[in-house]
């Protein structure tokens, strides 16, 4: 097979449930070995469409191919190339983490001996060799999911479905999530992952759709969203309230917005280094005394915010209309 | 990934077949690890049968044939009532499965769905299996005696299997339907509690009202109970026994299809 082939193909994918449409005909695909995250508020139809294409649910229009195979007419072919990690962490409580996944396994046609020693392998790699033996429902959160993904994972999978695997878990479990994630991709695994936070986002994926209402409102890498939004910022904070006015005066145009409580004001600059020296010397021309400055770079909230902000003023013009 | 995959590939009836097993298996261990529910399966029983016999044998036995204890009579209505309300353990196993989010796992899988639910159902069978041979000793130890013979065991366990195959998968459709386990406490409650309890489970139908009797001696339950309670004191099962196998036939040829429409109509919403 060629390196670069598309492994997820989505097009013009609708789904309504009744009159409520949560999917208002979505594009994009997944190159074999690369991960793609689905970005998006809660109801952004995430999870919809990962259940989609993990063929949980029916479509009503569009076309959805999994390596090929068809989600809808192929839904086996589908099923026995594909893992999948939910929301809730879908494993038997009353069973133990290494019957979890042995019985998984044995669901994915392997044999015996490869679903024990994969089992083993497993537990290992994902440090619960200890807890093996014990039922799931002893297990912590973070524990929880690691099981949940070691179980997807369990006839290693060329695809891998992640629905918002951090959510609810602490900083620490976050962090070792991610860890296992980064080395799945470095197996080579296709993986799609959907998350609410942008940090996850830019952090792990290759590549960012935005979802929100319905729509893939903006495509790209992490930094390309970025500087759609756009430029940095200073942030300028003053002693008092005359010198955030004297300041003003000085620098006139430049000033983008202001936050009167704390005497803060706030600077789009294009070129870090020219813009912040100039208005610096400006400032300390007229003997304006800064107390603190700090330059911001846009984050992914930024960006998202930035997005579904648009997106809910367009929508308001099409209802005017 | 240093562990080698070796895949199966087997014919579609035979997945089918394996698929059921491994699930039966699943279900089987919940029994085990679920201490609650033993607690049930071995003491339920055992309290029904000991405050049933003590508390209404004085005032039942006058309204008996001659020569048939209590004890022996109550022994088939007994084991029936635990059955039927032990099938609630199969609404609820199913209700959960669906609730959380397990069931999308199944569903992701290359496997046959439908052995979600036969793993539920037939586990059922191990328990009730286990609850009818506690209560068996403790009617032995309190005085229970039978007339049967082997051949009337294995008819009389026959009977028994039929009858919990089908409350299980009538009860696999309450677990389907209900939106939670109270749900399904109280499904099972309305319609498990009347038809055990208006039928000759407990006492003869010789003295109920007439609607209340003409209901009580065709319900299926009824019909249960009086072939296994013919086989166990020896007397005549005249129409009981195959009635008693057409019924259960009947529940399962509607009840099997209806379960595994609902369950597969569930997944796809």
């Amino acid at each position: 097979m060629a390196k670069n082939d598309t492994v997820i193909d989505v097009r013009d994918l609708k789904k309504s449930y009744g009159d409520n449409k949560v999917l208002k005909g979505i594009n994009f695909k997944v190159q074999r070995g690369s991960m793609l995250a689905l970005l998006g508020p809660n109801g952004a139809g995430k999870t919809t469409t990962v259940r989609i294409l993990s063929t949980l649910l029916p479509f009503d229009g569009g076309t959805v191919t999994v390596e090929g195979h068809d989600v809808h007419n192929e839904a086996d072919k589908v099923r026995s190339v594909i893992g999948l990690t939910g929301q809730s962490a879908a494993v038997d409580e009353l069973l133990t983490g290494r019957e979890n996944l042995v019985m998984m396994g044995q669901l994915y046609r392997l044999t015996n001996d490869s679903a024990k020693a994969r089992a083993d392998e497993l537990l290992e790699e994902f440090d619960l060799v200890n807890a093996a033996d014990r039922p799931a429902k002893t297990y912590s959160g973070g524990m929880r999911r690691r099981l949940d993904l070691a179980v997807s994972l369990i006839a290693a999978p060329p695809i891998i479905f992640l629905d918002e695997p951090t959510t609810g878990l602490d900083p620490r479990s976050r962090i070792a999530m991610w860890e296992i994630i980064k080395r799945l991709m470095a197996s080579g695994t296709t993986i799609l992952l959907t998350t609410q936070y942008l940090e996850e986002a830019d952090q792990l994926a290759d590549r960012i759709i935005v979802i929100d209402g319905g729509k893939v409102i903006a495509e790209g890498t992490a930094k390309e969203l970025k500087s759609k939004v756009g430029k940095d910022r200073l942030e300028l904070t003053f002693k008092t309230e005359k010198a955030l006015k004297a300041a003003k005066d000085v620098l006139g145009k430049a000033v983008s917005e202001t936050d009167g409580n704390d005497h803060t004001l706030s600077l789009v600059i294009n070129d870090t280094n020219k813009d912040v020296k100039e208005i610096l010397e400006k400032l300390s021309d007229k003997n304006i005394a800064i107390e603190s400055m700090a330059v911001h770079k846009p984050t992914l909230d930024d960006v998202f915010l930035s997005l579904t902000g648009k997106q809910k003023q367009a929508e308001k013009k099409e209802e005017e209309k | 990934m240093a562990v080698e995959l070796q895949f199966v590939r087997r014919p579609k009836p035979v997945q089918a077949l394996i698929d059921s097993m491994i699930m039966i298996k699943r279900s089987s261990r919940h029994i085990i690890r679920n201490t609650d529910q033993l607690l049930g399966t071995f003491f339920q029983p055992i309290m029904f049968l000991v405050l049933f016999a003590a508390v209404f044998g004085g005032a039942i036995s006058k309204a008996l044939p001659e020569g048939v204890s209590y004890l022996n009579f109550l022994m088939a209505g007994i084991i029936v009532q635990t059955v039927a309300f032990g099938s609630t353990t199969t609404a609820i196993a199913v209700c959960n499965d669906l609730q959380k989010g397990i069931i999308d796992r199944f569903r992701s899988l290359p496997m046959n769905n439908l052995a979600v639910l036969s793993g539920h159902v037939i586990s059922d069978v191990f328990r009730n299996g286990i609850s009818t041979v506690v209560m068996l000793i403790t009617g032995l130890i309190i005085g229970f005696r039978s007339h049967a013979s082997a051949l009337d065991w294995l008819a009389i366990a026959g009977i028994l299997l039929l009858f919990t195959l089908a409350f299980s998968w009538l009860a696999a459709i309450m677990g389907v339907l209900a939106k939670s386990v109270e749900g399904v406490q109280w499904m099972s409650f309305i319609i498990v509690f009347p038809l055990t309890f208006a039928s000759s489970a407990f006492v003869p139908t010789e003295g109920m009202n007439p609607v209340l009797k003409a209901f009580a001696e065709n319900q299926p339950i009824s019909q249960i109970v009086e072939a296994v309670r013919a086989l166990i004191l020896g007397t005549p099962i005249g129409n009981h026994g195959w009635l008693a196998v057409i019924w259960c036939l009947g529940i399962l040829a509607v009840s099997i299809p209806l379960a595994a429409w609902l369950f597969k109509r569930q997944g796809t919403r």
